[in-house]
């Protein structure tokens, strides 16, 4: 999963492993453990129940290794079953097809992440590195809106996509993401803030303009924080489900999360096609936790990182 | 996905003052070129923050069902709401909801937080923690929905054979909001337990270096040293997730959809319905400027009493 050791400085580490393990240790051990399987165990029963089929489940619902074992599910979600293999399986035999809804979300997610973090690092630039009158009061307004929940904007904003024609259009779904965020425009301010500027005084003597400045030095010496933002934007997106759910309930358009509620809501026979529901759900996780895996640290350790000291 | 933030004073005002160019130009300073660079984000931020903000207001004195045009009806909209017994349930049920879920998850993520920093720092450990927070709202609840399900839900196969017998977590009205409740606890625990890690981590080392020399006990050390330097660090933890907490969605709406009968209505769901489904636009702005109102209150009460914004660490 991460396999990068730790980079903490080596006296910590020397006096960690002088440390006698008592029985306080061992019983905080014990706690931190039982939290990890608390928080991992979950994902496995998922897998497990994806792969297995509807009819084992019900008869074998504790047995820990998949009941009756098949990639059915997986199948029937990515619409690689007949309708007839599908209803045969417990599924709805409904068309439902994640194959679209993943690449929706991958659309949805890139252009938005792509989009808020550009715009926002030049928003930061110019509240971080220019001097302009009013700029802080500026600053202050597009903080103030970190404030104002999500639920008080999206009612004004569906109406004005609706105006506008757009509802479940991908334009539609972008639109209110991909200028800006709040929080991106204050990640990068505090990072531009800090970054040495004899570089680019350098440049500027040179006769370098603002926009070249931009694109060839702060843009490449902030590569480490663009990217970290980058991915908890994306993250961020991926995970959206409001907003989708308002503006892109069609089919052609809509994300995976929003096609997780919709599949969930469609109870074939009776009962939910549970395997099928468990396959789709870890389709769905499966983008997160492949970035989780490459970059876990860097994730990780943006957490709490912009600022509290 | 938020990050716990609070601006530096110190850097904000640094910057002007450093650079400064002493030509023709520093009159008008870099005004036309920082407008270029804030342009695109402007418009995001007036199309998308500004007016819709000042359009709900607005939409909120109206009766508005999406043909036609609003019509001002002055306080209407809230002389209803005021009567209304279903909006005066999804508040106390969202109340109930918050009180829960803080309760806990702060508690456990303090708890979790002390042990990372007792016997745990790896990165290793953390991200495994963090897992749940990654996951989205959707898949949270759908995940346990099918665990927590009463026929063969492993979690009842579990209550069975210890003897007792089968809960309906989202199907009986006393267990559905408490078990909303533990689903976003489960989401948000490792997340914040991360937040309060970092707080400890800037508790200078050498305190607890004088405390331990002058004999005090782990406990003594906990409630002198590290509950009074943590508390900035708490109350800015707790004023985010209070206000994330209100906001409770998408978990009720992929599993219980407000149901049984009104018992995890929640504010937000209410407000959905009512604009969405009952294409009451004015009706459902207005309750939104109520729960915009309560947010404020609520950060506001939690930075006065808790005086959040003032170190001990002097």
């Amino acid at each position: 999963m991460n396999s990068t050791t730790s980079r903490a400085p080596l006296p910590a580490t020397a006096r960690r492993r002088r440390r006698p393990l008592t029985a306080r240790r061992m019983v905080a051990w014990a706690l931190l453990a039982l939290a990890i399987a608390v928080s991992v165990l979950p994902f496995l029963w998922v897998l497990r129940t994806a792969l297995s089929t509807n009819g084992a489940l019900a008869s074998q619902s504790a047995s820990l290794l998949p009941a009756d074992f098949t990639f059915g599910a997986f199948k029937r979600v990515l619409g690689l079953q007949s309708p007839a293999e599908a209803v045969a399986e417990g599924g709805s035999g409904a068309a439902i097809n994640f194959w679209l809804y993943l690449r929706n979300s991958i659309i949805f997610s890139s252009i938005t992440t792509a989009g808020a973090v550009f715009f926002s690092a030049m928003a930061a630039y110019a509240f971080a590195r220019l001097r302009w009158k009013g700029r802080n009061a500026v600053f202050s307004l597009f903080l103030g809106t970190m404030l104002v929940p999500p639920i008080f904007t999206a009612l004004p904003n569906f109406l004005l996509i609706k105006n506008l024609d757009l509802l479940n259009t991908m334009l539609g779904m972008v639109l209110p993401y991909v200028f800006m965020t709040p929080f991106a425009i204050f990640f990068l301010r505090q990072f531009f803030l800090n970054m040495s500027r004899e570089v680019e005084e350098a440049a500027m003597l040179d006769g370098a303009k603002h926009l070249r400045i931009f694109f060839q030095i702060v843009l490449p010496n902030a590569a480490a924080p663009l990217a970290t933002l980058a991915l908890l934007t994306f993250i961020g997106q991926w995970n959206e489900y409001f907003w989708p759910l308002l503006v892109g309930s069609q089919d052609d358009v809509r994300v995976l999360q929003v096609g997780l509620g919709v599949f969930k809501s469609q109870s074939p026979q009776g009962a939910p096609d549970w395997s099928g529901l468990m396959a789709a759900t870890l389709i769905s996780a499966l983008p997160v936790l492949a970035l989780f895996a490459a970059f876990g640290k860097r994730i990780v350790n943006s957490i709490g990182f912009s600022g509290i000291k | 996905m938020t990050t716990l933030t609070k601006n530096p004073p110190a850097a904000a005002h640094k910057a002007p003052q450093r650079f400064n160019r002493g030509r023709g130009m520093a009159k008008l300073g870099d005004l036309r070129i920082a407008m270029l660079f804030i342009l695109p984000a402007m418009i995001g931020f007036i199309a998308f923050y500004v007016v819709p903000t000042v359009r709900g207001v607005y939409l909120s004195f109206t009766e508005y069902n999406i043909l036609g045009d609003p019509e001002w009806v002055g306080l209407d909209n809230y002389a209803a709401i005021a009567k209304d017994s279903l909006f005066w349930n999804s508040l106390a049920v969202t109340g109930q909801y918050v009180l829960m879920n803080i309760a806990l998850q702060t508690a456990l993520a303090l708890g979790l937080a002390l042990l990372m920093h007792k016997v745990a720092k790896s990165t290793l450990v953390r991200g495994t923690l963090l897992l749940p927070y990654l996951m989205s709202n959707v898949i949270a609840a759908l995940l346990w929905f099918w665990m927590l399900d009463y026929q063969i839900g492993v979690v009842n196969q579990f209550i069975e054979w210890s003897g007792l017998s089968r809960v309906a977590f989202f199907g009986s009205e006393e267990w559905a909001i408490p078990t909303q409740a533990l689903i976003n606890t489960w989401r948000h625990m490792g997340y914040t337990a991360l937040l309060i890690f970092a707080g400890l981590q800037a508790i200078p080392h050498h305190l607890y270096e004088v405390a331990n020399l002058d004999g005090a006990s782990p406990f003594q050390t906990f409630r002198k040293i590290t509950l009074p330097l943590l508390r900035p660090v708490m109350v800015l933890v707790l004023v985010v997730t209070v206000i994330g907490s209100f906001q409770v969605f998408d978990t009720v709406a992929v599993t219980t959809q407000g149901g049984p009968v009104n018992a995890t209505r929640v504010i937000q769901y209410y407000i959905y319905q009512r604009a969405f489904t009952e294409s009451d636009f004015g009706y459902g702005s207005a309750i939104a400027v109520i729960l915009f109102l309560i947010l404020a209150l609520v950060a506001f009460i939690q930075m006065k009493f808790l005086r959040g914004n003032e170190s001990d660490l002097d």
